[in-house]
Order: structure tokens, then C-alpha cells, then sequence
């Protein structure tokens, strides 16, 4: 369960943005809603663990985030919070199964090669295992990164326009992976967008 | 997958950058180990030859190449002396053993010395087959004469005048083979030695020949080359010299002196050199340094991803130190094993085997090499490495680059 309390976040000689309060459930699947430079990338990344507040409180599974030492939070992002960019952003040197296979190791989790090979498997890359980033193609390199989040079984996944850059038939797919994989591996799903493509897809919404 | 192997991945992905630094490195540390192990070699060479012995006394001339032709065997020899003068030298109190010598002749290049058995005792030399000469015309051979000119106790063979030249051969006296040494690692591995009669006998004309010669009678015109001296207490290392200079017509000189003169006129080249090789290693760590600063840029992205899927600053900053290390340290191995084979390919194109290089040969120095790719590999990458502690992550990667 994730929640967030009277969150804000001052940048330095920006805007001062508040959030309301948001709670979401074990498996519940939501969709973050906002105008660009309403604050989206912000709050995903104050909830991912990638940027500290100015005030308020982020807490997931009862671990109060923003109180982990910078190391314990980089440690605990990597084992709880699985997130799927914009642009896949792999790692060009390695090859498609060494990328994924990175999450866990940097994240201080035993590897697991069988649950790589499965997932790759359900995510249609079974013969790309050996490519590399630049053999494939965006559509694939998305599902990569959502593999690579979804490694270490998080409890949430967080997507950020994750549709933005796929023409309609690789968005749809992405979306339909996201919330299939998300409900068969657990995890609480968070899309962040402004892409009409994906909001009738998913019922709850939180709006900035 | 750990950080080793994804510095190595990220370097292969650069090959050409990562070859021109390992390159780099590489040279840097291949001349200084050629200087580190062509120096000691050869003061080891001159040091061993020269070991037990504290004068040399021959005739006027430089006492550099005295030391040069009687000792090491190399430059010719300065001129010869009466037999009669050296053997007064010989019996002067303060000398505990002499060792004369006549050179002039050659088999193959290797050079035939005239001398008694006074120099078995100085050079400590041991048989392997045979025995030591004895009389007029028998050789006792060095090691390595044995391998290379392939001779064997019995063979004979005809020595040539001169010392390198082979046109000349005394055609009328074959020497006897009734010896081999053991393996000595000094300069007498390529010696042929024999008595001081067998290079008169060489020399003489054909028609003295038939006449019969008492050995006190010859003493006064015949010569030799030079005499090997060891004194009897340290203190002549003062008067002797000077008498031998002032009071007769020979010249004595230190094998230690000249050496240590010898050194400091070559001593310039080397320094010269080791600058060299210090600029080089200076430029090489200049180059790493550029090449990872630019990566940087690049690699912003992928340390940002890292950080998100859970790697600590800390780690990434070994990640980027380890891709130093590894260009620097592994330049440092290939510039040893470079260092080494260059060595011996010198050794081998030598024409001199008496000061003959090789390449199977270490020296603690080495090690100091490799710290120094390590030090070169910190220093390069230090800052790239300090970098990724300021790389923003939300920002990197909503960039959305």
C-alpha cells in the first residue's frame, strides 16, 4: 500500500507545488492526469524515490521512504518500485537478457534466470535475448524496460508517457502488458499521461 | 552481473578509444621496463665479470678500453707489454695472486686467451667434461663456445688472427679441445682458453720452428696483453696503482673506476629516456582521463538508470574508477610482456655474446610499473568517477532524451 500526506515540493526558483493526499492499494490500478508543467514528473518521481520533497510524507508498505539513508533508498527502489520510462533507456553495451538481468543484481537480489527467461517469454522477446538495444525496435525496447522493471517482483510499477513515443497499435499493447503484468505479478500500477489512448482504459484517476 | 564485467562491456564498447589508451599506457611502461631490465643486466654482466678483480695493468692508452678488452672482452685490447716487466709486477709484495693474459687470436669471434692456471682460481671455473689444458696447443672452451661452434673434447680447430676476423687462420697449429666448462654466467662462456705458449707458438715464424727455445731465454722479448690483479690488503688500492703508472711504462686501471665512469657517460641517455617514457605515461593518463570525462556525457543516462534500478553513488563511482584501472592495469601488463620481448629480440640480433640480453629475466623494479598503471588509472579517472555523485536522476531521466 502506498500512501502520500501533504506532500509538497518547492524547486529552486520554480513553482511551489502541493499534492493532495493519495492513497493507493495492493493491486489497485491508477492513472496520474495532468497538463505538462503541472507537476506529473515531479510527484512520479517523488514517489519512485528519485527526488526528495520539501515536506510531507511518502510511505510504501510502512517504510516511510524519504527517512532511508541515500543508500538504503537506492537499495529499496531497486527491490520495491519497478519503473518504466518514457524512452527505454538500456544500457547500449548489453545485450537485451544482460539488461534486464542487471535489475536484480544492482539491486542486491539473487539472479534469477528462469524468471527472466518467463517474463521475457510473455513479453514476446524470447528470441532477442542474445540482441542488442540497438537491433530492436522502440516498441520492443519498451517491453525490455517493463521486464527489467517488473524483475524483482515489485510492489509498485510506475509508468511515465509510457505510450507517448508508440504509434496506436504498440500503445495499446503496452498498455494491455502493463495492466496484465501488473495484476499477474501484484504490483499496484501507476500510469502517468495525457494520452486519450490510454484513460479508458483504466477507472481510477488522480488529477493534478 | 557485476561491476567488473560491465566496466569490461563498456570498454569493449569503445574499442578503438580503449586499444589507442591500453596502447598508450602500454609504451610508456615498455621503455621504462627496457631501461629497468637492460641496465640491471648489464651492470650485473660488468659486476660479476669483474667480481675478484682489483687491477688490470697493461699497456698506455685509454684504461677504459683495458678494462673493456681484458676483463669484458669487448673493445681491443690497448697494446701489448714486455713479459719481463709484467713479471716483476707479478712478484711485488702487495699482489696476492696475477693472472696474465695474451690475447690476439679468435675461433668463430670467440677470442682465444693465453693465460695460466692462476685464472681458473680468479674466475672459480668448474669442468663439465674433460680436463683444464696442460700443454702447448690445448683449449679448455667456454660453454657457450661449445654449443655454438659445436666443438667437442678431442675436436681441433685453427685459430685466426685478430680478434673478431676469421680470413686469417693460423693454418700450421690446430688447437686440441680437452676441456668444457660448466656453465659460468660470466664472460669465460665465451672464452677459449688456453696456455700463453700455444698464441707465442701462433705467432712465431714458420723457421724458429725448428730451433729449440728455453723458456728464460724467450723472457726477454717476448710480450703479453695485460695482467689480472688481486691484492693482497685493501690498502693498495692507493700506492699500487700510482707506482705502476708513475714507475713503469704499463698503466693500471680499476675495473670499479671505469665501470662506474663507463655508467655515467651512458647514465645521460638513460635519464634522457626515462623522461621520455615519463611524458608518455603523463600523456597516457591525459588520454584515459579525456576519453572518460567525453564518455560521461553519454554514459549519463545509463548511470541515472542504474541508480534507479538500485546501484548506490558509490558503486557507480567504482564503475567508472574500474574502467581506469582496467585500461591503466592491463596497459601495464602488455607494456611488461612488451618491455620483455623487445629485450629479447635484442639479445638475439647481439653481436656481442658477452653482454647478451634476455628477456627471461624480472627485476622488483617491475613492480613498481604496475603500481604506477594503478596510480596512472586513479588519477585519470578520479574526477569521471566523482562526477556520477552529481548526476540528478529525476532530472537525467525526465529529459526524456
Amino acid at each position: 500500500m502506498i500512501s502520500i500526506q501533504s506532500l509538497t515540493h518547492q524547486y529552486q526558483n520554480g513553482p511551489n507545488l502541493n499534492f493532495t493526499d493519495w492513497e493507493i492499494q495492493d493491486e489497485e490500478q491508477w492513472l496520474l492526469l495532468g497538463a505538462s508543467g503541472s507537476g506529473k514528473s515531479t510527484l512520479l518521481n517523488i514517489v519512485s524515490g528519485l527526488l526528495k520533497p520539501t515536506s510531507g510524507s511518502v510511505k510504501l508498505n510502512g517504510t516511510e521512504i524519504y527517512s532511508l539513508s541515500l543508500k538504503d533508498m537506492d537499495r529499496f527502489r531497486g527491490q520495491n518500485i519497478g519503473i518504466v520510462f518514457q524512452k527505454p533507456h538500456l544500457i547500449k553495451s548489453l545485450n537485451i537478457y544482460d539488461n534486464v538481468a542487471l535489475a536484480s543484481s544492482l539491486a542486491g537480489i539473487k539472479l534469477d534466470k528462469a524468471r527472466i527467461f518467463s517474463l521475457l517469454a510473455s513479453l514476446g522477446l524470447e528470441n532477442k535475448k542474445r540482441n542488442f538495444p540497438d537491433e530492436l525496435s522502440q516498441g520492443q525496447l519498451q517491453r525490455v524496460s517493463i521486464a527489467r522493471a517488473l524483475l524483482n517482483n515489485p510492489s509498485l510499477l510506475i509508468a511515465d508517457e509510457p505510450t507517448s513515443s508508440l504509434d496506436d497499435e504498440n500503445a495499446e499493447n503496452v498498455i494491455d502488458i502493463l495492466t496484465e503484468q501488473a495484476k499477474e505479478n501484484h504490483a499496484s500500477l501507476v500510469i502517468a499521461t495525457h494520452d486519450k489512448r490510454v484513460r479508458n482504459r483504466i477507472s481510477k484517476e488522480y488529477l493534478l | 552481473m557485476n561491476i567488473l564485467k560491465l566496466s569490461t562491456k563498456n570498454l569493449l564498447r569503445n574499442k578503438l578509444t580503449t586499444f589507442l589508451n591500453v596502447i598508450l599506457v602500454a609504451f610508456g611502461i615498455a621503455i621504462l621496463s627496457i631501461l629497468f631490465l637492460a641496465s640491471t643486466q648489464i651492470g650485473n654482466k660488468l659486476e660479476q665479470n669483474a667480481k675478484d678483480i682489483d687491477l688490470v695493468v697493461g699497456a698506455k692508452g685509454s684504461p677504459l678500453q683495458l678494462i673493456l678488452s681484458s676483463i669484458y672482452h669487448i673493445d681491443f685490447p690497448t697494446g701489448n707489454i714486455p713479459l719481463k716487466d709484467a713479471t716483476e709486477l707479478m712478484q711485488n709484495p702487495m699482489v696476492k695472486k696475477a693472472v696474465p693474459l695474451a690475447l690476439g687470436d679468435n675461433y668463430q669471434g670467440y677470442r682465444i686467451v693465453g693465460t695460466d692456471s692462476g685464472f681458473v682460481g680468479l674466475y672459480g671455473l668448474k669442468l663439465s667434461a674433460g680436463k683444464f689444458w696442460s700443454k702447448d696447443l690445448e683449449a679448455t672452451i667456454g660453454s657457450t663456445v661449445a654449443v655454438e661452434a659445436k666443438l667437442k673434447v678431442g675436436d681441433k680447430f685453427f685459430g685466426a688472427h685478430g680478434l673478431s676476423d676469421a680470413s686469417d687462420e693460423h693454418k700450421h697449429h690446430a688447437y686440441t679441445v680437452t676441456g668444457i666448462l660448466q656453465v659460468q654466467g660470466n664472460v669465460t662462456d665465451n672464452l677459449i682458453l688456453t696456455n700463453i705458449g700455444s698464441v707465442y707458438k701462433m705467432h712465431e715464424p714458420d723457421h724458429d720452428e725448428h730451433v729449440v727455445h728455453s723458456e728464460e731465454a724467450d723472457i726477454d722479448n717476448k710480450e703479453i696483453t695485460s695482467i689480472l690483479i688481486q691484492y693482497r690488503s685493501p690498502m693498495s688500492v692507493v700506492i699500487f696503482p700510482r707506482m705502476v703508472n708513475q714507475s713503469t711504462n704499463m698503466q693500471a686501471a680499476s675495473p670499479a673506476m671505469e665501470s662506474a665512469r663507463l655508467f655515467s657517460l651512458i647514465g645521460v641517455g638513460i635519464e634522457t629516456l626515462k623522461w621520455f617514457a615519463v611524458l608518455i605515461m603523463a600523456i597516457s593518463a591525459m588520454s584515459v582521463f579525456i576519453s572518460l570525462y567525453n564518455s560521461m556525457k553519454e554514459k549519463k543516462y545509463d548511470l541515472a538508470i542504474m541508480r534507479c534500478l538500485g546501484a548506490s553513488k558509490s558503486k557507480l563511482f567504482f564503475l567508472v574508477m574500474i574502467e581506469g584501472l582496467l585500461i591503466t592495469v592491463s596497459g601495464a601488463i602488455l607494456g611488461l610482456f612488451i618491455g620483455h620481448l623487445a629485450i629479447q629480440i635484442i639479445g638475439m640480433y647481439q653481436e656481442s655474446a658477452q653482454a647478451r640480453l634476455t628477456g627471461l629475466y624480472f627485476v622488483n623494479d617491475e613492480f613498481y610499473l604496475i603500481i604506477a598503471g594503478l596510480f596512472i588509472g586513479i588519477v585519470a579517472s578520479i574526477i569521471p568517477a566523482l562526477q556520477t555523485y552529481r548526476v540528478d536522476i529525476a532530472r537525467t531521466l525526465s529529459k526524456n532524451k
